[in-house]
């Protein structure tokens, strides 16, 4: 299987350090949209209230999220996700759109190839399919009652990310960011339908895995050290991997650096603007950032770099120029042992 | 290596045995009873016995697999202190493992794959764990076989990992090799070098495939000295001693019982290593011998398996005849192979195999036990030739002498004599139809018509499937049938056959003793040339034996029911006040120690049921039959270890004492309290009306043991079952095909439940009622009830009405409390139950009621409320007249 728009990329990444765009979430949110702003004309007599449904935005105001796009390239990222974090059935249900879950993912990657495709100042960009965890967990039983039931199983969420990974690829996304992975064993199913696809396709595109590890403990919600999640995934051959989220990046750098010393990948990184204040809001200066990210990209921590949660085109702007020049991280060379990993990583000797 | 890596690898890899249902029975069983948090448990002290890994295992015919290894992962995951180490998935079965995998967010390893079904299937898989994330493990099996020789085993393995890494892009890192650990010193030459292959194989697969592991499973090796731990465990201790230097990487282990190599006592640890690396010529007569002395308990011995060098006819023809299944499916399978058709196989030397069975027992050369393992041999040899058979469309019962239906009648739970003699007739090559227990007429009819038997057998127990017979046979005639009809069962008897069943049906009728008689019985039945003169002859006697009834008028000359009760025992209650008992009310005991139960257990009714007479224990040193008594014996005493160890059953009773009085001439009147106001219940007794001489004996009633109004006494009831494991692990031995170990559990039930009886009445004596707080008797003096106090149950002698059992379960809530229930007839369920009163009367004993007139059955059912005709009815076989 070859694999198309890898070799620029690979190249790039080889040569500097990577920008990744910043918050969609954010973005939008500052639109202070209304509920019929979401509904546009198709959806104006949609019997649920669709407000706070980004995902759909890229049907109903798709020069909104054009906008976005723009507005981050503008700030100096190479990579812009696409938006469809939630484009798929499981998180869709909540609206009773699920039934729209390819179509959202599809126009949503069109949005953003469309924008880099009309750059034409000769730099590269690409555009990153965005596959959220959906809003169920496979390892964890919603029943306190029941520790063996599950609201969500491996096929379910195989077929829910399979749908989504379509979309996204027959939309023109260059590579696919299976990102913000609370429970590893959802990212497995993310990782074998992308591969399904890319099976049926005949062609592969590469893959960033990003997990999150969701408070100072250091582990992902179902309960994996980073190294521990590193070794669940790394059966894709990932293109990067890395943790995204709920942190900011001053508790971040701890577990990043775990996964960095033994994954031999591209790492990537892209925290909040900082933990959340009182009001769910980020207080984080696009300079405390861009400090954060500048010394994990001179101490070789990182290949890819940008922002989650809170983070506006002027952190991006910042970041970029912090990592401008820096040498990227060189993956080490991992001696061929069997890792194998339950909730913590177990290595055989080798 | 990292930090991390120092404390997460290791060198050698445990990887826990205990969370596998093949493994571990004791973890199976709670996996069938669902029970999972236990279940949980086991994992968890396999984690903290030091486990590095954990291999979960659900291949048991009787789970869904992929059902109980998703729900038994997903408990797991939200066990942090377990779900911390890596899961071996391991099942013969793909959709299992692939069940797994779609669990399990960490990185696992699958056990196993296999060459075995060719290149595509495994590379398919190969492919599919590699997306799921795992690492796997690769038996050296491929489309010949398993690889036996050091050279086999790496050629296997060297042309599995060239397809994983090349065709598949399998990471050699995540491969595992498992070159097979075959049991050694079996006394079979080629099985001597089976460790060294091993270790030899395991050298070459870490030499020349890069990256790979090695593991095996451990106790494979020792298999022939299964029994004895104390060898066994050196063996593995050994085994690792050399394999790791060799490379092995990792064995499924019982991380807790690991043993250490320093500690194995000299000369064992010669004698072991000459077995395991094959030394000398000798090794394994050596070490047999040496291993007496480290015997424990059991009595199993490395077995001789000289015959495994005969012909194929031979083997067949021995395993039939000893019983023994280990190598049956191969041995058929060559068989079938040689003579190209499966039928030639059951026609060829299985029957003949069984002709020489059936010749041996109806000889008496062989017993009943013998015969029925002999049959589960047959079964299995079937089993595995009825899918050749169906291919080919052929008919396996095209050859049957002839089809019998079985079936215990309604309202009775009793099955072992049924199944016996049922197993015993399928070794006498007939087809058996067995419709189990509490079957209904019209079920029986419909059955027997729609699969065209030749015969059909009915079963009883309890006295109200008398009663139910005659309805069935009167059916069959109302119907049409003219089908021979056999009654068997423990209350059945010839005179009831002739009087009461033959007057309803036509055709053939014959009362059946036992299951050896059976088998004559039926062939004599299938013969067309001496069908017709037997069944006369068997008429005939039966007109004789109603005649001689019809003479007697049916009536015996009894004593009138005042004259009984005016000769009744009476009682010098001023001198012998009733002991109080000190707490009233009921005592619920739940789970009581099957190991306890055991000592209890009273012997010769198990050899009974099995048709070998004698007393015990004389029995197993008797000439005739000792032998086979000495067998059933360790095969019991073996079950009973597994059964106790692996707590197939959880045994329920319950037991009330309250305070009595005797009510009127032969009633029982129990109160709510002590100011015996409030009446509870009444229980009914019947009085012996034999005709007694002046002076002569009292004739007995059981409320002659209680005090009349005024003496304050007291009376207690209890209701005991085995439980329904006994039920469950009997269908599982069933759906096995082993009939042996089937009708072993529910005999050993029966067994346990009269042993709960003895056991729990022992505490009644000496502490519940606690009459007799010093008593301490050996289980002889027990059996010979050398103790004061009785615990008479409804349907025996001396108190034959069954429906005395609604009282008493009313009382108790025997249902809610010990999860027992009654059938119409008032057969309990679980069928190994007993249920009873208790009387602390130092004169009180067993009597039989024996036959009572017409006088007396009417006034019991007008104290009881009943008809007189029901009455009657369930007290047929003690009247002493015919009623009208």
């Amino acid at each position: 299987m070859t694999e198309v728009g890898g070799a620029a990329l690979e190249a790039a990444a080889a040569e500097r350090i990577l920008v990744l765009d910043g918050a969609m979430g954010t973005m939008i949110q500052q639109l202070g949209l209304e509920e019929a702003d979401f509904r546009g004309a198709r959806f104006a007599d949609w019997p649920q209230d669709v407000k706070g449904n980004n995902d759909l935005l890229s049907l109903t105001l798709p020069d909104a999220i054009a906008d976005i796009h723009n507005v981050f390239l503008d700030a100096g990222a190479d990579i812009v996700e696409t938006n469809s974090f939630n484009a798929n059935r499981i998180s869709l249900a909540d609206y009773g759109m699920e039934d729209l879950a390819r179509e959202v993912a599809e126009a949503s990657a069109r949005i953003a190839r469309t924008v880099v495709d009309g750059r034409r100042d000769g730099r590269p960009r690409w555009v990153a399919g965005a596959i959220g965890p959906t809003n169920r967990t496979a390892s964890i039983s919603p029943d306190v009652e029941d520790p063996a039931a599950r609201n969500a199983d491996f096929d379910m969420l195989r077929i829910a990310y399979r749908e989504n990974a379509e979309g996204l690829i027959d939309g023109g996304a260059d590579l696919i960011v299976i990102e913000t992975v609370f429970d590893t064993l959802n990212a497995k199913a993310a990782l074998y339908a992308v591969e399904e696809v890319f099976e049926a396709r005949g062609r592969r595109l590469p893959v960033i895995v990003s997990g999150t590890v969701v408070d100072l403990s250091g582990r992902t919600l179902s309960g994996q050290t980073p190294e521990a999640f590193w070794y669940s995934v790394r059966h894709a051959r990932p293109f990067a991997a890395g943790l995204n989220c709920a942190l900011g990046a001053e508790q971040m750098r701890g577990f990043l650096a775990d996964m960095a010393r033994v994954a031999d990948t591209l790492i990537s990184a892209y925290p909040n603007a900082g933990l959340p204040n009182a009001f769910g809001g980020y207080d984080e200066t696009p300079e405390t950032t861009a400090a954060h990210l500048g010394a994990w990209a001179r101490d070789g921590l990182v290949n890819l770099v940008g922002g989650c949660c809170g983070t506006t085109p002027a952190h991006i702007e910042a970041v970029a120029e912090a990592v401008a020049g820096v040498t990227p991280r060189k993956p080490p060379r991992m001696e061929r042992r069997m890792r194998l990993a339950g909730l913590e990583p177990f290595v055989l000797a080798a | 290596m990292s930090e991390r890596d120092a404390r997460a690898s290791a060198r050698f890899v445990n990887i826990g045995e205990r969370t596998n249902v093949t493994g571990s029975a004791v973890f199976r069983r709670l996996i069938e009873a669902e029970d999972y948090e236990a279940a949980l448990d086991v994992a968890r002290r396999q984690v903290e016995s030091g486990a590095q890994v954990i291999d979960v295992n659900m291949d048991e015919g009787m789970l869904d697999s992929e059902r109980a290894m998703t729900v038994f992962l997903n408990m797991i995951a939200g066990e942090p202190d377990i779900a911390r180490v890596p899961i071996m998935i391991d099942s013969s079965k793909w959709s299992v493992i692939e069940a797994g995998l779609k669990c399990v967010q960490g990185k696992a390893i699958v056990n196993s794959i296999s060459l075995k079904e060719g290149e595509e299937p495994f590379l398919d898989q190969a492919r599919r764990i590699r997306r799921y994330g795992a690492a796997t493990v690769v038996m050296a099996f491929d489309e010949e076989g398993q690889a036996e020789t050091a050279e086999q085993k790496f050629a296997i393995c060297a042309r599995s990992y060239r397809l994983l890494v090349d065709e598949a892009g399998f990471p050699p890192e995540d491969i595992v090799f498992d070159p097979n650990i075959f049991a050694v010193a079996t006394g079979i030459e080629e099985h001597d070098d089976y460790a060294v292959a091993f270790i030899e194989a395991t050298r070459r697969i870490k030499a020349n495939l890069p990256h790979a592991k090695v593991s095996g499973g451990l106790s494979n090796v020792s298999f022939a000295f299964r029994g004895n731990d104390t060898v066994r465990e050196a063996m593995h201790a050994a085994f690792l001693y050399h394999a790791i230097p060799a490379g092995l990487d990792m064995a499924i282990v019982n991380a807790g019982r690991l043993p250490v190599y320093e500690d194995i006592p000299e000369p064992l640890r010669e004698a072991v290593e000459d077995v395991l690396l094959n030394r000398r010529a000798d090794a394994t007569e050596r070490l047999v011998e040496l291993a007496e002395s480290y015997r424990g308990r059991s009595k199993e011995i490395a077995a001789d398996l000289s015959w495994r060098s005969l012909t194929v006819d031979e083997r067949l023809s021995h395993a039939l005849t000893q019983g023994v299944a280990d190598w049956i499916e191969e041995d058929v399978e060559e068989a079938r192979l040689a003579l190209g058709r499966p039928l030639s196989v059951i026609e060829g030397p299985l029957m003949a195999g069984m002709n020489h069975v059936g010749d041996l027992f109806a000889e008496g050369k062989m017993f009943l036990p013998q015969v029925v393992k002999s049959a589960r041999v047959m079964k299995r040899a079937v089993a595995w030739l009825t899918p050749f058979l169906e291919a080919e469309k052929e008919d396996a019962d095209s050859s049957s002498a002839g089809k019998v239906l079985l079936a215990t009648v309604k309202g009775d739970v009793h099955d072992i004599g049924k199944n016996i003699v049922g197993v015993v007739l399928q070794c006498n090559n007939y087809e058996i139809v067995d419709l189990g227990v509490m079957t209904p007429s019209a079920r029986i009819l419909e059955t027997a018509k729609r699969e065209q038997v030749d015969i059909i057998g009915l079963s009883g127990l309890i006295t109200p499937s008398l009663d139910e017979m005659c309805f069935v046979a009167a059916e069959m005639a109302r119907e049409g049938f003219e089908l021979p009809l056999l009654i068997g069962g423990a209350t059945t008897s010839k005179a009831h056959t002739a009087v009461r069943i033959a007057p309803n049906y036509d055709g053939p009728l014959v009362h059946v003793t036992d299951a050896s008689r059976a088998v004559s019985v039926v062939g004599t039945l299938m013969s067309p040339e001496r069908r017709a003169a037997f069944a006369g002859e068997v008429s005939a006697e039966y007109g004789k034996l109603r005649e001689a009834h019809g003479r007697s008028g049916g009536r015996r000359p009894r004593a009138k029911l005042e004259e009984a009760r005016a000769n009744r025992m009476e009682t010098d209650w001023t001198a012998c006040a009733p002991p109080v008992p000190p707490a009233l009310g009921l005592r619920v005991f739940d789970g009581w120690d099957l190991a306890e139960l055991v000592r209890y257990i009273d012997w010769q009714p198990f050899f009974a049921a099995w048709e070998l007479a004698g007393r015990f224990p004389d029995i197993l040193e008797d000439a005739e039959v000792g032998e086979a008594a000495r067998s059933l014996h360790a095969d019991a005493l073996a079950m009973l270890d597994r059964l106790v160890a692996e707590g197939w059953t959880r045994p329920r009773g319950v037991a009330g004492f309250w305070p009595a009085n005797r009510d009127g001439e032969d009633d029982i009147a129990l109160f709510a309290d002590e100011a015996r106001s409030e009446r509870l219940a009444t229980l009914h007794t019947l009085r012996q009306q034999m005709r007694r001489g002046r002076r002569g004996r009292p004739n007995l009633a059981l409320a002659d043991f209680v005090a009349p109004p005024g003496t304050p006494d007291y009376i207690g009831a209890f209701a005991v079952t085995a439980g329904a494991g006994i039920e469950e692990r009997a269908r599982a031995f069933e759906a096995e095909r082993d009939d042996y170990s089937a009708i072993m559990a529910k005999a050993l039930g029966d067994r346990l439940a009269e042993a709960f009886a003895e056991c729990l009445h022992e505490r009644v004596r000496r502490e519940l009622w606690g009459y007799a707080p010093g008593e301490r008797l050996t289980n002889e003096e027990l059996v010979a009830e050398a103790y004061r106090g009785i615990r008479p149950a409804p349907g025996y002698p001396a108190c034959p009405d069954h429906t005395e059992k609604r009282a008493i379960f009313r009382l108790l809530d025997a249902e809610g409390n010990a999860g027992m229930g009654l059938t119409e007839s008032c057969a309990m369920t679980p069928a190994a139950s007993v249920a009873g009163l208790y009387f602390a009367h130092p004169e009180a004993r067993y009597f039989g009621v024996g036959r009572i007139d017409r006088d007396q059955v009417e006034d019991y059912a007008r104290r009881k409320g009943m008809a007189l005709a029901e009455a009657e009815r369930w007290l047929a076989p003690n009247l002493a007249y015919e009623p009208s």
